[in-house]
């Protein structure tokens, strides 16, 4: 029964995606298909951050590091591109083409080497290390001086150019995120109801079992640590598409903290969770001044975490499994 | 200039539109920072703005406005969805307010892009003062650089033969230390970057103890400078070795929050409260009144916008973008009473103005920064060659 | 050289000392009671705002920091009755999320209160100044007095653990918690209390802070990170390891930020160096982290856990 509902509630979700930007132009709020967009390319990484908490036990607080991986690989060739000149002899590129398998491919590479001296710890100091690992990354992208600094770099021509598709448009850009997002969800979906899945199960559960019965734990975290790089470093690259601008403050460790958060509001371990933890998170720090003003409160409105704090530590305390929770809630 | 063409394209058809849904009311935009340490600029930039509008019982220019209001939080992707809200489901005619130079990227293209203007009221980075300068962008305050150009004018003046510089190791800091250093004659006996937020500067203060300079400029922003200053005076080194400070590491709140050991400290600036003209005199007063707090110079930038605005909008009887080319030259003319006296805007829309030396005195148990004379007359920044406007 | 090479040492011991007292509290807490408490850094606040507005008032230093200890104390035991309470159970990250959100909260309600422009607070009379240190380094009077409060907290904590009931019921808890529920030590009561008394560290190191630095909201966020570095490097839950730790984070950043530019300035040239080097000195902390937690993944001083 509870699967049935599950998948109906999905489908129902995904529909209503589809639909959004009709509905949105339908009754004149266009401007908000790029609230949308934020919200689509956000749960992307929500999603592969939930593959580490939900599933493997692995709490990263770094993860933000690899969307900075993925922007910045855009950015940069972008940079490259408008000034048209060359980094280490090659030459920069607006090409979806070239800039995204680039920029997935890298944050792959920068999840390897992230996971495999990070996994040598566990528990708090597994967070502590990833956290170092992401403030690293931080200062460095700071230190890019030629790419804008601590301020970033706008990308001039605007959005990266694919062949039949115009990212520039804001509906097409829309519907390619949430390609993306389908395809990356519907993925995560396979993979933790996969032997792999099971393995990751059994390692949260207790890792030195596994070892005695002779799986390779570590190797197994470190596979799904690279998945989940590329699932962040993929939001980083579409998030730079969809600001057109990229900064340091993506890798800031309070981005992944919010990451974090929307894993955890939403009911990790499901998935389904964390994309709602984002809409919800996403939205109220949008539209909670905008509704505190309409019900009068001024003063909330200026002051609006005054009453989202408040809010979260409400959801902790009394949602133990999160959003997910509320939605699907357990009969026993 | 790619950029200026598809702006200018975009601008064509998406002000069409707009000027079909005409309101009584000029929106105006204002995405600003509200939270975190570094609020209070964009709170005082907000109510020097709102004073103005106070003042003539909710209109600019004799015409109603009304001023949407947001908190970036420092975010430039909510910098972003702001932007697009307010343009969009709002229609602002005109987007003001952002405080920091890593929001205004995501916010001017997209407002000169949809074809409205673009009149900040404080960060002004170079990118937009010189090749992709554009037509509808102005900015009111000054161009990032130009604040330490004039500290540069100010401690050459002084006559310090050398000068060791100090500024948080990020794009503003780095921008700082080379405006400072185009306009100062002596040598540069020492360049350090701190970290961003750093808390403890006893390593720094004992490098510049050991090189023994005859100045120290120092572009720390809001706490940081806070920091520095206060370590710097228990240090015993404001005696040793003198500061000579940009606008922003001297304003009032840094004076009250520091106290005694400001004293003697100077620093320039293209506006200060002791400036004797009539538009100044009335904006302290009218501050004061309305708020009960001295102003900071964020507040007379707020206010001069409003004031800018407010002249154009009078020239051109309340069409801002029904009538581009109008209220655009009506904007250019600055024909409005400055805060700071003179002022006219370069072919770059940036300002031409004066920069003043200030050294922060005692008065009445109160730390305040007095004005000492006329640093440089008639500054220009540095990149309006680039630019191919005129 | 070798002076000013001394002089820079002392800068990093005290810096470490100052790291020390705010650490410690978190250690306690974390160690104890197995509770990550990123709000740490807004107790941090609270004790450097109630010293800037009773000083303000009383115009006394000393009176100040006497009021803002208990000040802080009694935010904490609130926060400690109506949510921490309730996370003890709970994963450590439901606890980040809380507590992130407190952070939030107190953050906001401050800046409702008392406004967003930095308070004023600065060194007591008898307290600025230098001192001619043996070996001719001038130093500043108020960083000695840092270094004498943070060698005073640390005595402090020794004796209580070491020597006092309620100190042997915290060592046994932090080893065992079953057990010593089991034999009958009222484990609620405990907590809250170590919590207060970590809070009341954080506090005081808020107070001491003031005159150095901005008091402003955020102040403890910057320091947050800073201190969890320390507790980590240490060994969590170790005193000794706090201490360690934050000396050892207080040295590698001051001596990375005083020494780094020279050596580098040798090879490059100086734009360059001074550029290079304070993206390093920024990541030198982190860098010292990562090496520790992969050569001894439990820290410097790790606590033996029967868990």
């Amino acid at each position: 029964m509870r699967y049935t509902h599950h998948l109906r509630f999905m489908l129902g979700c995904l529909a209503a995606l589809l639909i959004l930007p009709f509905v949105l132009q339908a009754t004149g709020s266009s401007y908000l298909i790029s609230t949308a967009t934020r919200l689509v390319v956000f749960a992307i990484a929500a999603v592969s951050l939930d593959l580490l908490i939900g599933y493997a036990g692995l709490v990263s607080f770094g993860h933000a590091a690899f969307l900075g991986v993925g922007a910045y690989t855009v950015g940069i060739l972008s940079f490259h591109a408008y000034e048209e000149t060359t980094l280490i002899g090659l030459p920069g590129s607006l090409s979806g083409l070239v800039a995204l398998p680039l920029a997935l491919a890298l944050s792959a590479l920068a999840a390897l080497v992230v996971g495999a001296l990070s996994l040598r710890t566990r528990g708090v100091y597994f967070i502590m290390i990833t956290l170092s690992f992401g403030q690293m990354l931080f200062f460095l992208f700071v230190s890019l001086e030629q790419y804008g600094g601590d301020d970033g770099m706008m990308m001039f021509e605007g959005r990266n150019t694919l062949p039949l598709l115009d990212l520039n448009d804001r509906v097409s850009f829309y519907y390619f995120c949430l390609a993306w997002f389908v395809l990356f969800f519907w993925f995560c979906t396979w993979l933790v109801r996969s032997k792999f899945g099971r393995t990751l199960a059994a390692i949260k559960q207790n890792q030195d079992r596994l070892s005695s019965i002779g799986i390779n734990a570590y190797w197994a975290k470190l596979q799904v640590f690279v998945i989940a790089g590329v699932g962040a470093g993929l939001a980083g690259a579409l998030s730079a598409n969809h600001t057109e601008f990229v900064s340091p403050a993506l890798t800031h460790w309070t981005r992944s903290g919010d990451l974090m958060i929307v894993v955890i509001l939403g009911g990790m371990g499901t998935l389904v969770g964390p994309v709602l933890g984002t809409f919800l998170f996403l939205l109220l720090e949008e539209f909670l001044p905008l509704i505190l003003r309409g019900l009068g409160l001024g003063l909330l409105s200026e002051h609006w975490r005054f009453v989202f704090g408040p809010i979260l530590i409400l959801v902790v305390l009394y949602a133990k499994t999160g959003l997910y929770g509320l939605i699907f809630p357990r009969r026993d | 200039m790619k950029l200026m063409k598809i702006n200018a394209l975009a601008g064509l058809l998406l002000s069409a539109t707009c000027a079909a849904a005409l309101a009584e009311e000029v929106k105006i935009g204002m995405i600003t920072t509200l939270s975190g340490p570094a609020g209070y600029l964009g709170q005082d930039v907000r109510d020097g703005f709102m004073l103005a509008i106070a003042e003539e019982g909710g209109m600019l220019g004799g015409v109603k406005v009304e001023v949407l209001v947001e908190d970036d939080g420092l975010k430039p992707e909510n910098g972003r969805a702001i932007a697009e809200r307010f343009l969009e489901r709002d229609e602002v005619e005109i987007m003001t307010g952002v405080i920091f130079s890593n929001i205004s990227p995501v916010v001017a293209p997209l407002t000169l892009r949809a074809g409205r203007f673009y009149i900040t009221p404080n960060s002004a980075p170079s990118q937009f003062a010189g090749k992709n300068c554009h037509e509808n962008y102005f900015a009111v305050a000054w161009q990032n650089d130009s604040l330490h150009e004039s500290a540069g004018l100010n401690a050459t003046a002084q006559g310090y033969g050398n000068a060791f510089v100090l500024a948080p190791n990020y794009q503003a800091g780095k921008d700082a230390i080379a405006g400072f250093k185009r306009y100062f004659g002596g040598e540069i006996v020492g360049e350090v970057y701190t970290q961003l937020g750093q808390t403890d500067y006893a390593a720094e203060i004992a490098r510049i103890r050991a090189a023994g300079p005859e100045m120290v400029f120092q572009f720390l922003p809001g706490g940081m400078g806070i920091n520095f200053a206060k370590q710097y005076d228990q240090a015993g080194m404001n005696a040793e070795v003198p500061m000579v400070l940009a606008a922003p590491s001297s304003d009032i709140n840094i004076l009250r929050a520091v106290g005694e050991s400001m004293v003697g400290v100077s620093s320039s600036s293209h506006w200060n409260h002791d400036l004797e003209n009539e538009a100044n005199q009335a904006f302290l007063a009218g501050f004061e009144a309305e708020y009960g707090r001295p102003p900071t110079v964020y507040a007379s930038q707020g206010y001069d916008t409003a004031k800018l605005i407010a002249s154009a909008l009078m020239k051109t009887g309340g069409k801002v973008t029904e009538d581009m080319d109008g209220f655009r030259s009506a904007l250019k003319a600055a024909d409005f009473d400055s805060v700071r006296g003179a002022f006219a805007f370069n072919t770059n829309n940036h300002p031409i103005q004066n920069w003043y030396a200030r050294v922060v005195v005692e008065r009445d148990g109160e730390f305040v920064n007095e004005t000492m004379g006329v640093i440089a007359e008639n500054h220009a920044d540095a990149y309006a060659s680039e630019c191919a406007l005129n | 050289m070798s002076q000013l090479f001394l002089e820079q040492l002392l800068n990093g011991v005290q810096l470490g000392m100052f790291l020390f007292l705010v650490s410690a509290g978190l250690t306690l807490v974390f160690g104890f009671m197995n509770i990550i408490n990123l709000a740490h850094g807004s107790l941090f606040m609270i004790g450097a705002y109630a010293m800037a507005l009773i000083g303000g008032v009383t115009g006394s230093f000393l009176a100040a920091l006497v009021l803002s200890v208990p000040v802080v104390a009694c935010a904490a035991w609130v926060i400690e009755i109506v949510i921490i309470r309730r996370l003890h159970a709970r994963d450590h990250l439901d606890q980040v999320l809380a507590t992130f959100a407190l952070i939030l909260f107190i953050n906001e309600g401050t800046t409702m209160l008392f406004g967003r422009v930095p308070l004023f607070l600065d060194v007591p009379e008898s307290l600025s100044g230098t001192v001619t240190l043996p070996g001719g380094v001038t130093y500043p009077l108020y960083r000695v007095a840092i270094i004498g409060a943070g060698l005073a907290v640390a005595l402090a904590l020794w004796l209580i653990i070491a020597r006092t009931r309620v100190g042997m019921q915290i060592r046994a808890g932090t080893t065992n918690r079953e057990t010593v529920e089991q034999l009958g030590v009222n484990i609620d009561r405990l907590n809250t209390l170590i919590f207060v008394v970590g809070a009341m560290f954080a506090g005081l190191a808020g107070a001491l802070a003031g005159p150095l630095t901005s008091v402003e909201v955020g102040m403890g966020e910057n320091l947050l990170i800073l201190c969890f570095v320390c507790v980590v490097i240490g060994g969590i839950g170790s005193i000794r390891g706090a201490m360690l730790g934050a000396i050892t984070v207080g040295v590698v950043d001051t001596m990375g930020r005083a020494f780094v530019p020279d050596i580098l300035g040798r090879f490059l040239d100086p734009a360059t160096a001074s550029g290079i080097s304070a993206g390093l000195s920024s990541m030198s902390i982190y860098l010292l982290m990562v090496v520790v937690l992969v050569f001894r993944p439990t820290g410097l001083f790790p606590v033996a856990r029967s868990v």
